[in-house]
């Protein structure tokens, strides 16, 4: 404590607990310690929670494609590793300049983020990166599978997932759910496996190449939907619009095109 | 020495004759929805004890100078910050388990315990009997979790720490899991018959009975 502030202090101490003065800065100065503490252990631990976060995810992936049928015979003829390659969205290229490690440095510049007015806006993102890390499994020469990361909204927030395509990246291969908010024994049981189950073999487009997935209210009827969840309607919702916006024109849709031409 | 011997019956009265839980029955919230397995238990058992102790010291050394009128906005906002701070470490350096107890290590903040150790002694004592007093209301708290927490694997999964103990009859062993266990009403059971063994056995913690039913009476032509 500095010499200057002793008399101040002391005379505040001084003051009877019932005084004005004291109760604000008591309030104050409690608050502002607590503040202190709240976010000097938040940025302290900000960096080993992203790695954890980023290890979580690494082991969903790996879970979804170890969950996909015939996925293992797959990763064995391919010398059993996933590709990473950063996508350029505008273009459905891979990425010249950015590479995985690179990554965060570049969406954290404002200028690879491309706003969305409100009729691209189906997932209700705002705007959406220019660049997104895919994860690619080859057979021989053409793509046998592609795991692509989606975000959007749900009820409670954001949710975050990671949807698995096969080789016509027109059947979804799996799901795996990797953050959400959804309210608990409603809508969070999209991170369930017994939901999730109802993905692999559900189709994208009609022949005519309309987009037509959608998360059923109620049972799906069709190859095109999957079950809804009972008393989670907007979470279903939210789904459905993420899928819609990731998988159509403004999203992976140039990747997909892309791939679909033998491009990768 | 004599402050000593105070020191320790601080401590150990806690523990089981003035246990927090099943004398008091304060935060069974978090004892009935944490203790599905001894790892969650103990978990929360540490951080509330944790929490509760910084905070007892915090309260203590400041009491004199908590304006009565906010007293209790300041020991919530103290218990608050604390418990942010010790989820932020759980989340970082124990990630399974901070997802295993989900919301149950933020709602410390509202366990009753951690408010009544604070409000009712913490105030009105020097800083180390204030923290001596939370730390044994943490460990009676912690006893009873890991107590119910234990018994709930047990038989519940056949597992401690999950580390099977009793062979599963799935697995050729002889033990037939009791998933009711699992269920939070099993919490609701245990947690009644320990606070009537331990009422059994310490007679003077029996309540007294709040109401005395009426006289039979004759009843009327």
């Amino acid at each position: 404590m500095a010499a200057r502030n002793w008399n101040p202090w002391l005379r505040l101490l001084a003051l009877p607990n019932e005084s004005r003065t004291k109760t604000v800065l008591v309030a104050f100065l409690v608050s502002a310690v607590c503040a202190a503490l709240v976010s000097g252990a938040t940025v302290a631990l900000r960096p080993i929670q992203t790695a954890n976060r980023a290890a979580e995810e690494q082991a969903r992936i790996a879970a979804l494609v170890e969950g996909i049928p015939g996925m293992a015979t797959l990763l064995e003829q391919s010398g059993g590793a996933l590709s990473t390659v950063v996508i350029n969205l505008r273009d459905g290229r891979a990425a010249a300049d950015v590479t995985p490690a690179t990554l965060d440095a570049a969406l954290s510049d404002p200028g690879n983020w491309t706003a969305l007015d409100a009729g691209q806006d189906l997932a209700g993102l705002g705007q959406r990166p220019d660049y997104a890390q895919v994860f690619l499994l080859r057979d021989g020469d053409s793509v046998s599978l592609v795991l692509l990361p989606l975000s959007g909204q749900g009820y409670g927030g954001r949710m975050d997932a990671i949807l698995a395509l096969r080789g016509d990246m027109n059947t979804i291969a799996g799901i795996a759910v990797t953050q959400h908010s959804e309210t608990p024994g409603l809508g969070a049981r999209i991170e369930e496996t017994s939901w999730q189950a109802s993905f692999p073999g559900t189709e994208l487009r009609d022949d005519g190449g309309e987009m037509r997935f959608r998360v059923a209210r109620g049972p799906a009827s069709g190859v095109h939907e999957v079950d809804g969840i009972t008393g989670a309607t907007r979470t279903g919702r939210g789904v459905t619009q993420m899928v819609r916006f990731w998988l159509g024109p403004d999203g992976y849709g140039p990747l997909l095109d892309a791939i679909e031409r033998g491009e990768f | 020495m004599e402050k000593r011997t105070d020191l320790w019956g601080t401590l150990t009265d806690p523990l089981i004759r003035q246990n927090p839980v099943t004398l008091q029955i304060l935060g069974i919230c978090s004892a009935l929805a944490v203790t599905t397995t001894l790892a969650t238990a103990v978990t929360m058992s540490i951080s509330l004890t944790v929490v509760l102790t910084l905070a007892a010291g915090f309260v203590s050394v400041i009491r004199r100078h908590i304006p009565d009128t906010i007293r209790l906005i300041v020991q919530i906002v103290i218990v608050a910050s604390l418990v942010i701070v010790i989820d932020q470490i759980l989340q970082a350096y124990f990630a399974e388990i901070s997802r295993a107890l989900s919301v149950y290590v933020g709602l410390i903040t509202t366990n009753c315990l951690v408010l009544g150790r604070t409000e009712a002694f913490a105030r009105h004592h020097r800083p180390l009997p204030a923290m001596v007093d939370a730390f044994g209301n943490g460990l009676g708290y912690s006893l009873i979790l890991i107590v119910i927490g234990g018994l709930r694997e047990l038989f519940g999964k056949g597992e401690l720490f999950g580390i099977q103990v009793l062979p599963l009859a799935d697995a050729g062993g002889w033990f037939t899991p009791l998933s009711l266990m699992l269920l939070a009403p099993s919490a609701f059971f245990l947690l009644g018959l320990l606070v009537w063994a331990i009422r059994s056995l310490l007679p003077q913690q029996v309540e007294a009975r709040e109401h005395t039913p009426p006289l039979r009476t004759e009843p009327a032509e």
